[in-house]
């Protein structure tokens, strides 16, 4: 993938300036409408999710005391397993994005919200909310693209180091939380002397906090209740196996989102000066979907609507599949790609794409990778051709 | 969730009492095995009014007052401290899915269950009265605070009291007459109320008065049209010698002040407003900045956090666009407008709604805490 405005094929040059303005304001219609129809069963969603989440959880660790009996075992890891991601997913990343401020209830506000997550809710909401969701996809400001660890554009230059990165995901797959934590201290920046010692050392206090209170809770407490029964190894497992399978699965949901073939990329000084409309269309196209069950939506945060969640960061996630008929009906009227697919065929393309830019962009396209897609010449829109008769350059 | 409410009072075991240094412990590793919740987020799935850092309650009754009033009876969590009568607790409703919150009167006397009654008015227009009139159910939890209010009888009883109300006015009013007036000698209540059917407690008050336990002057003022200061010279000419309690429209109690102020009696005039007079939201505004002490006026098209940082007001700021949340300050009152929708949100004194600086622009003056 290259950066859009140095493409070959520019998927969005059909487009005039009026196309733009009008796409933005059909999707702040969009938004307007969930607006004024947020109301009393968005707020039992919310209420319900959290609730099933914490009884889920309170059960898979209660049958865990017992877990020296292998079903109870079974039982409790997969359980622990689906509340840590419902609740990561589902609940801290919606709750943290302000999604369900409206309600004004302290309890479920972004501004009080903390997740089993080693990263505190406060650095993660400034790099991901702020940073991310402002600069999505922009080459050298979103940081998403790649950790910091990763080549992920064929216009960013090879080094050696990019030999190893198919292992470096692999690891930072498994580790990810952690992962996610360094990367909101911007360990890396940090580590160039580009970040404020003081705020450093301040941000990695509260990891640090953030960490131990994890750790003591899932690895020395729980295993320590569950002592009496002669279950504490398995107690102790079972919260890793559990922390490990939340890891992998928001490590493939994420990848999901931003690094599947057919998502494009943008040069730094293409944001300078946008429009909302623009704003919108560069959303719209540097985000992929995930198609599935209603269970596989939740179980991903409804992060499988990516393109409707980076349009609308704020709506409530439960609203995103209405909102996803509308905007795919956009996209077909503009003449814009809308990326999607299932789960394990999008994790293939986004792996396909790190392996694929392990290597210099010479030797990769000698090699024959499976999920790489043509490029799509861009078709001219219908309307554009009905008023003036031509197909914009 | 809630780490910010984490330092509650639960906390305060200081080791003076025995086995509190104990009890910190146990709790401390309470809070190990749940972090990063709370223990009370836990309990709150089971029993919600048993949580020790927020105060909620259940309804357990239901009465019909009047066409448009009903009295509701509450069985507050454990951590209810108690009213005084005339005192008014906030409560919390979710009206279609978001939090509101009123005052309200307790008016209930002294009860053994240990529950407290709040009488509410369906107000025409009033999106919070007019839902727990119609939809409020038996059973269900509402959020509520803790009792505040000064319109209360002080400790050495006066010999002669007025007392003024109109409306649901009557609500503090009757929650002081249900407490103290055995030990009342001489009470005049003087009441409007549009209609003789519209008088919340109508039948008590009228036995009150056949009793003589109180002086009732009932007024109707589709009849007699609302209360003047020559009406009250007439129904009350002692007034100036007694200790005076007001409760009722914003227009009655201005009408009050003055004629007391006027008298020089000022002093023994106390008033109680439950809504007070909202500013009609308008273009642009006084913004100040409570904790900073920082005022700036700003204009109904540009967002405040804009015009704040021009001041000079070190404001929390993020993606500037308003999807990001990291401007968001509680506003404690007063009106701001949505610059995307044009929607005006507006806090009574006391609230926090939080709002986003950077897509907000005043409507009308507003507080915000920074």
């Amino acid at each position: 993938m290259t950066a859009l405005q140095k493409k070959e094929h520019n998927p969005v040059a059909h487009m005039t300036p009026e196309d733009i303005e009008s796409l933005g304001k059909e999707l702040d219609a969009v938004r307007a409408e969930i607006i004024e129809s947020r109301g009393a069963k968005d707020a039992a969603y919310i209420r319900r999710t959290i609730d099933v989440q914490r009884k889920l959880e309170l059960g898979s660790r209660a049958v865990l005391l017992f877990s020296k009996y292998k079903p109870a075992f079974a039982l409790g890891t997969a359980g622990l397993t689906v509340s840590k991601i419902l609740e990561n997913m589902e609940i801290g990343h919606n709750v943290m994005h302000g999604q369900w401020d409206w309600m004004r209830d302290p309890k479920i506000h972004s501004t009080t919200w903390e997740w089993d997550n080693a990263s505190p809710a406060d650095l993660w909401k400034h790099s991901h909310n702020e940073l991310h969701h402002t600069y999505t996809n922009v080459l050298g400001r979103d940081n998403d693209l790649g950790y910091g660890i990763m080549r992920v554009d064929e216009d960013q230059p090879w080094v050696p180091f990019y030999l190893g990165q198919p292992v470096w995901n692999f690891i930072n797959a498994c580790f990810f939380e952690y992962g996610i934590a360094a990367y909101d201290l911007e360990l890396g920046k940090y580590m160039k002397g580009r970040k404020d010692k003081a705020v450093f050392k301040r941000d990695l206090g509260k990891v640090g906090q953030k960490v131990r209170n994890q750790m003591t809770r899932d690895y020395v407490i729980h295993p320590l209740l569950a002592a009496p029964t002669g279950s504490w190894g398995r107690t102790l497992l079972a919260n890793y196996l559990s922390n490990l399978g939340r890891n992998l699965w928001t490590h493939s949901v994420i990848m999901c989102g931003h690094f599947p073939e057919g998502v494009e990329t943008f040069t730094k000084t293409s944001i300078e000066g946008e429009s909302r409309g623009e704003w919108y269309l560069r959303q719209m196209i540097g985000s992929a979907n995930i198609s599935g069950s209603k269970a596989m939506h939740i179980a991903t945060g409804n992060l499988s609507y990516q393109i409707e969640h980076h349009l609308f960061p704020d709506l409530p996630s439960n609203r995103y599949a209405e909102i996803s008929v509308k905007v795919r009906d956009i996209c077909e009227r503009y003449g814009l790609q809308y990326t999607s697919g299932p789960l394990p065929k999008q994790v293939a393309s986004a792996w396909m794409k790190v392996i694929r830019l392990s290597l210099p962009n010479h030797i990769a396209a000698k090699v024959k990778f499976p999920s790489r897609r043509k490029p799509v010449a861009p078709t001219a829109l219908p309307s554009r051709r009905v008023d003036t008769g031509e197909v914009a350059a | 969730m809630a780490h910010l409410l984490s330092d509650g009072p639960r906390q305060d075991a200081t080791g003076r009492t025995p086995g509190a240094g104990w009890r910190s412990r146990a709790f401390k590793l309470l809070k190990a095995t749940t972090t990063p919740l709370l223990p009370e987020d836990y309990v709150d799935l089971f029993d919600p009014l048993r949580t020790s850092t927020v105060l909620r309650a259940r309804v357990v009754d239901i009465v019909a007052e009047t066409q448009d009033a009903a009295t509701v009876v509450l069985r507050p969590g454990r951590t209810w401290r108690g009213h005084v009568p005339g005192q008014y607790i906030r409560i919390g409703v979710d009206v279609d899915g978001v939090r509101m919150w009123r005052a309200y009167s307790v008016t209930s006397g002294p009860r053994e269950d240990g529950c407290i009654a709040i009488t509410i008015k369906a107000i025409t227009g009033g999106a919070v009265s007019t839902h727990l009139v119609e939809s409020l159910k038996v059973g269900q939890i509402v959020q509520m605070e803790q009792a505040d209010g000064a319109f209360v009888l002080p400790e050495v009883l006066p010999s002669k009291i007025l007392l003024l109300t109109g409306g649901s006015g009557i609500t503090p009013v009757m929650g002081i007459l249900r407490h103290a007036v055995e030990d009342l000698d001489d009470v005049i209540l003087l009441h409007s109320a549009p209609r003789p059917e519209d008088v919340i407690f109508a039948e008590e008050l009228r036995e009150l008065g056949a009793n003589d336990r109180i002086t009732l002057v009932e007024r109707h003022t589709d009849e007699h049209g609302l209360l003047d200061t020559d009406e009250l010279e007439a129904l009350v000419p002692d007034w100036r010698e007694r200790e005076t309690w007001a409760c009722g429209p914003a227009g009655m109690l201005e009408m009050l002040e003055g004629h007391w102020e006027q008298a020089g009696h000022a002093h023994r005039l106390h008033t109680e407003r439950f809504r007070p007079a909202l500013a009609e939201p308008g273009e642009g505004g006084t913004v100040y900045f409570t904790k900073t002490d920082r005022e700036i006026e700003c204009d109904g098209a540009r967002p405040i956090l804009d015009i704040g940082e021009e001041a000079g007001v070190l404001m929390p700021s993020g993606c500037r666009m308003g999807i990001c949340y990291g401007c968001v300050l509680p506003m404690r009152e007063g009106s701001v407008r949505d610059l995307r929708t044009g929607e005006v949100t507006s806090a009574t004194p006391g609230d926090g709604i939080l709002i986003q600086t950077c897509i907000s622009a005043a409507a009308g003056r507003c507080d915000l805490v920074l």
